[in-house]
C-alpha cells in the first residue's frame, strides 16, 4: 500500500503504455460520455427549482394518454375514444395522434419496472426528453464523422448538447412530440446519408425504420419526406447520381412509406395528398432516368439511343403530367393542408385561419430570437457554409441543403428554429473543426520546421535562407496562436450564453409562475393547479366545463372533468362557439352554454399580479374566431378607434360582454396597488370602466388566492310559476 | 418520308437492344424476369382494381406496393450483383442477396400487418 502510494504520478502513467491511436480513442470517448452527461444535466434547471413536473399546456395530453396506456395496455390505447373532451363531439384518440413519444415513454417506463426501479410514469415522462437529447448530440457525433471527419463530429455533439434551440423544447417536464422527434429527425438523415455512402441495402432498411419512428413521432416529419426528394432531385441535376443513390432511396422510399401508412393519423396521405407527391415524383422519374442510362449503356449507338430517348422521355412526361392533373383536378390528391401551405405564403394564415395565425409560436422570427437561440452559430454557418462548398460530395450536398431549408423555414415561423439546429450545429462545427485543424497544423509544422533547420543547419547559404524563413515563421506561429486563443474565447462565451438562455428563459414550467416579491424574495403562484385540484374534489364528475381552449388539456389531465374545447383545435366551428358564448352579452351567452350543457366556466385573469397571458389579453382572438364562423359577432364593436381598452372609455359591448364580467366581478372593489384607485388593472394598466357588475345566470365558484383562475358556476334556469 | 425512316429507326433499335440485351449474363436475366412478373402482377392488380373499385383501399396498396417493392429490390440486387458497376467492386454477392432478403422479409411482414 504505502509502496504504491510511494510510486510517483509519472510511472503510473507509464504504466498504461498506450499508443497514438488508443490515446487518442481514449480522449473521444472520454469527451462523448462528457458530452452525454452534459446535455443530460444542463435541462434539469426547472426541476431543481420547482419540482418534478410536466410543463405548459400540450405535454399535459401526451402524459394523460402515456398514463391510460400504461394502464389499460396498447390495445385499448390504440383503440381509445375519448368522451372527456371536446364534448358533445369527443374525440378518436388512436386515430387522431401520433404514438411514437407515448410509446417510447412506457417502453422505458416498463423496461424501469423490469430491472425493479419503481418510478412513476410521471418521472419517466419528464425526463424522456433530456434522455433523448443525449442521444442527439452522440448521432450527432456518427454524423459529423460522416460527413466530414471525427474532429467535426465531436464538435456538432459539443454544441448541439447546449444549443438554446434544441434546448426550448427538450427541458426535463416539457413532455412533447419535438422531444423525441428531433432524435428521429437526425438518426433517419445520418442512416440516409449513410445508405447514400456506402450502397448498402441494410443501411437503407435502418434509414426506412427511423423515418417510421420519425412518422410516429411528429407531424414534422412532411419536411424529411420532401426534403430528400429534393436532395435526390439535385443530385440528379448535377449529374453525381450513382447507383447507390438508387438503391438507398428506393428502398428507403418504398419500405418507409409502407411502414408510414401503419400509423392511423397518417392514413393513406402518402398517396393522396398534395404535400406527400414529391416524393413520389422523384420515385417514378428515377425509374425512369436510371432505365435511359441503362439502355444507353447498352447500345453503342448514340443516334439510335437518342430516338429512343425522345420517345421514352415524351411518353413519360405525358403520362406524368396527365395522371397528376387528372388527381389534382378531380381532388383525388388534396392539395397542400393550411399548416404547411402557410410557410410557403406566410400571409396566408392571418387572412383565411386565425386559428394557425394566432399561435404565438407560428409567428415570423426576428432577429433577435435568431441571435437568441444561435450565438456564435450564427455567423459560423456561412463559414461552414463555405467550407462545405470547398469539398463537396453527396454528404456535404445533403447537409448545405437540409441548412439552407431549414433556416428559410425558420425565418418564416419561430418554432421552426428547432428544426434548424441540428443543421446549423453541424455546419458549424465543420468551419470550427476545420479552421482549428488548420491553426494547429499551422502551429505544429513551425516547430518542425524549426527542428529540422536547427539540426540540419550547416552552410550558410542555407543558413540564411533558414534565417529569413525563421523570421516570418515566428508571426505566422504568433498570429496562429492568437487567433487559437480566440476560438477559445468564442466558444466559451457560447458555453456561457446558453447556460444563461437556459436558466432564465426557456425553464420555466408555464404553470407556475415566479415573481420578486418586494424585498427580492422569491413568490411563487401556483394558482393554476390551484383551481384545477379544486374543480377536481369540489364538482361532481359528470361536470362539463367551458374554457378558451388553451386551458383545455390541463383542466382534462389534472381537474379530470369533461371539457367543450381543448388543444388539439380540431373542429373549429365547436371553438367559435365558445369564442362567441365569450363575446356575447349574458343573455345570448346563457342560451349558447346551456345548449353544450356546460356547469362551469373558468377564465384566467391577470389583473391582480399583473400577469400578461390571460383571457383579456387573449380576448381580440375569441373575437376573430368566433366572427370568423358566426358574423354576429363583429370585431370593430369591441375596439374604439381601432383602440382596444378596457377602462371608462371603451366600447359598450366590451364593457358588457361575459369575458369582461366574469374576468372584473368583484374587482372593483380591490386594491391591487398602493397609491392607484380600486379596481386598478395592474396587466393592462389602466382603471377598470365597469366597476359594478351584476350577473344573471351565473355565479362565482371560485377564485384562486391571486385572483389568476376563476371558476363559476352556471345556475339552473328559475322555477317556472 | 418521315415516317418511313422512323419505321426503319425503330426496327434498328429494336435490332440493337435485343442483341445487347443478349449478351447480358444468365443471373442478371433471371433477376430481370422475376422484375417484369412483379411489375405484371402489379398491373393486374391496377386492372382489377379499375373493374371492382378500391375498397379497401388499404388491401389494393398492400398488394400493388408488395408488387413494386419486390421489382425495386430485386432491381437493386441486380445493380449490386452486376460484374459492370465498379462501385460494387467488393461487396460479395451473398451479402447482396441476404441483404435482398431480409428487405424482403421486412416488407412482407409490413404488408401483411397492411392487408386488414
Amino acid at each position: 500500500m504505502a509502496a504504491v502510494a510511494n510510486m510517483p504520478v509519472s510511472d503510473l502513467l507509464k504504466s498504461f503504455k498506450l499508443k497514438t491511436k488508443q490515446q487518442e480513442l481514449l480522449i473521444r470517448v472520454s469527451i462523448l460520455c462528457l458530452v452525454y452527461i452534459l446535455a443530460f444535466i444542463t435541462r434539469l434547471f426547472s426541476v431543481l427549482r420547482y419540482e418534478s413536473m410536466i410543463h405548459e399546456f400540450d405535454p399535459y395530453f401526451n402524459y394523460r394518454t402515456t398514463l391510460y396506456l400504461t394502464q389499460n395496455g396498447f390495445y385499448d390505447f390504440w383503440n381509445w375514444f375519448d368522451y372527456e373532451s371536446w364534448y358533445p363531439l369527443g374525440r378518436i384518440v388512436g386515430g387522431t395522434l401520433y404514438p411514437g413519444l407515448m410509446v417510447t415513454a412506457a417502453l422505458i417506463y416498463r423496461i424501469l419496472h423490469f430491472l425493479r426501479f419503481a418510478v412513476h410514469i410521471r418521472e419517466v415522462c419528464v425526463l424522456t426528453a433530456p434522455f433523448f437529447a443525449s442521444n442527439t448530440t452522440l448521432v450527432a457525433y456518427f454524423f459529423g464523422k460522416e460527413i466530414w471527419d471525427t474532429g467535426a463530429g465531436l464538435v456538432a455533439a459539443i454544441l448541439i448538447a447546449v444549443c438554446p434551440g434544441y434546448i426550448s423544447r427538450s427541458v426535463a417536464g416539457s413532455y412533447d412530440n419535438e422531444g423525441v422527434a428531433i432524435f428521429a429527425l437526425l438518426f433517419t438523415f445520418y442512416l440516409f446519408v449513410k445508405a447514400v455512402n456506402t450502397g448498402s441495402l441494410a443501411w437503407s432498411l435502418a434509414s426506412a425504420f427511423g423515418y417510421f419512428y420519425m412518422v410516429s413521432a411528429w407531424g414534422g416529419y412532411v419536411f424529411i419526406i420532401n426534403l430528400i426528394p429534393l436532395y435526390v432531385l439535385v443530385l440528379l441535376i448535377t449529374g453525381r447520381y450513382s447507383m447507390r443513390l438508387y438503391v438507398a432511396y428506393n428502398c428507403m422510399y418504398v419500405l418507409g412509406m409502407l411502414l408510414a401508412m401503419q400509423i392511423r393519423f397518417v392514413g393513406f396521405q402518402h398517396v393522396q395528398s398534395g404535400e406527400h407527391m414529391a416524393a413520389m415524383g422523384v420515385f417514378f422519374l428515377m425509374q425512369v432516368f436510371y432505365f435511359l442510362d441503362w439502355v444507353k449503356h447498352m447500345l453503342s449507338d448514340t443516334k439510335l439511343f437518342q430516338a429512343f430517348l425522345r420517345i421514352t422521355v415524351t411518353c413519360a412526361v405525358a403520362v406524368g403530367t396527365i395522371a397528376l392533373g387528372l388527381g389534382m383536378l378531380s381532388g383525388y390528391i388534396s392539395p397542400w393542408t393550411g399548416r404547411f401551405y402557410s410557410l410557403l405564403d406566410p400571409t396566408y394564415a392571418k387572412d383565411h385561419i386565425p386559428i394557425i395565425a394566432s399561435v404565438s409560436e407560428h409567428q415570423p422570427t426576428a432577429w433577435s430570437s435568431f441571435m437568441f437561440d444561435f450565438h456564435i452559430l450564427l455567423f459560423l454557418f456561412p463559414a461552414g457554409l463555405y467550407f462545405c462548398f470547398k469539398r463537396l460530395s453527396d454528404a456535404t450536398i445533403f447537409i448545405v441543403m437540409y441548412g439552407l431549408t431549414s433556416m428559410y423555414f425558420a425565418g418564416v415561423m419561430v418554432r421552426l428554429i428547432l428544426v434548424a439546429t441540428p443543421a446549423v450545429c453541424l455546419i458549424s462545427a465543420i468551419a470550427v473543426s476545420a479552421t482549428v485543424k488548420n491553426l494547429t497544423v499551422l502551429l505544429r509544422s513551425k516547430n518542425k520546421g524549426v527542428q529540422t533547420g536547427s539540426t540540419k543547419g550547416s552552410s550558410s547559404s542555407k543558413a540564411s535562407s533558414k534565417a529569413l524563413l525563421d523570421q516570418s515563421q515566428p508571426f505566422q506561429k504568433n498570429g496562429a496562436i492568437a487567433l487559437l486563443f480566440g476560438a477559445f474565447y468564442l466558444l466559451s462565451k457560447y458555453a456561457t450564453h446558453c447556460t444563461w438562455v437556459t436558466s432564465e428563459a426557456y425553464s420555466s414550467p408555464s404553470i407556475v409562475l415566479a415573481a420578486r416579491g418586494a424585498h427580492g424574495s422569491r413568490v411563487i403562484f401556483d394558482d393554476y393547479r390551484e383551481a384545477y385540484f379544486w374543480l377536481r374534489q369540489n364538482t361532481p364528475p359528470d361536470a362539463k366545463v367551458m374554457s378558451w381552449w388553451d386551458y383545455g388539456y390541463q383542466i382534462t389531465a389534472m381537474g379530470n372533468r369533461t371539457v367543450i374545447v381543448d388543444n388539439n383545435t380540431w373542429n373549429n366551428t365547436h371553438i367559435a362557439t365558445v369564442g362567441r358564448a365569450m363575446s356575447s352579452y349574458e343573455d345570448e351567452a346563457i342560451e349558447i352554454m346551456r345548449s353544450l350543457d356546460v356547469d362551469y366556466v373558468l377564465v384566467v385573469f391577470g389583473g391582480v399580479t399583473g400577469y400578461s397571458s390571460d383571457d383579456i389579453n387573449k380576448f381580440l382572438w375569441m373575437v376573430r374566431i368566433g366572427g370568423g364562423v358566426f358574423p354576429v359577432i363583429k370585431e370593430p364593436d369591441y375596439l374604439v378607434n381601432g383602440e382596444y381598452r378596457v377602462d371608462k372609455g371603451a366600447a359598450p359591448k366590451m364593457l358588457n360582454c361575459l369575458m369582461y364580467k366574469l374576468c372584473y366581478y368583484r374587482f372593483g372593489e380591490m386594491l391591487t396597488e398602493y397609491g392607484k384607485p380600486p379596481g386598478y388593472d395592474r396587466a393592462r394598466g389602466v382603471e377598470i370602466g365597469n366597476k359594478d357588475i351584476k350577473l344573471e345566470h351565473l355565479e362565482e365558484a371560485f377564485t384562486t388566492s391571486n385572483w389568476i383562475v376563476r371558476i363559476y358556476k352556471v345556475k339552473p334556469p328559475n322555477n317556472r310559476w | 418520308m418521315g415516317r418511313a425512316s422512323s419505321k426503319e429507326d425503330a426496327g434498328t433499335l429494336f435490332h440493337s437492344l435485343r442483341s445487347a440485351y443478349a449478351a447480358t449474363p444468365l443471373n442478371l436475366k433471371i433477376i430481370d424476369l422475376y422484375v417484369g412478373f412483379s411489375i405484371f402482377t402489379a398491373l393486374i392488380q391496377v386492372v382489377y382494381m379499375a373493374i371492382v373499385g378500391s375498397f379497401p383501399f388499404n388491401s389494393f396498396l398492400s398488394g400493388v406496393l408488395s408488387c413494386v417493392g419486390t421489382a425495386v429490390l430485386a432491381v437493386c440486387l441486380r445493380i449490386q450483383v452486376n460484374k459492370e458497376n465498379k462501385e460494387f467492386k467488393d461487396l460479395p454477392p451473398e451479402r447482396a442477396f441476404a441483404d435482398f432478403v431480409l428487405c424482403n422479409l421486412v416488407l412482407h411482414l409490413v404488408i401483411m400487418n397492411f392487408l386488414g
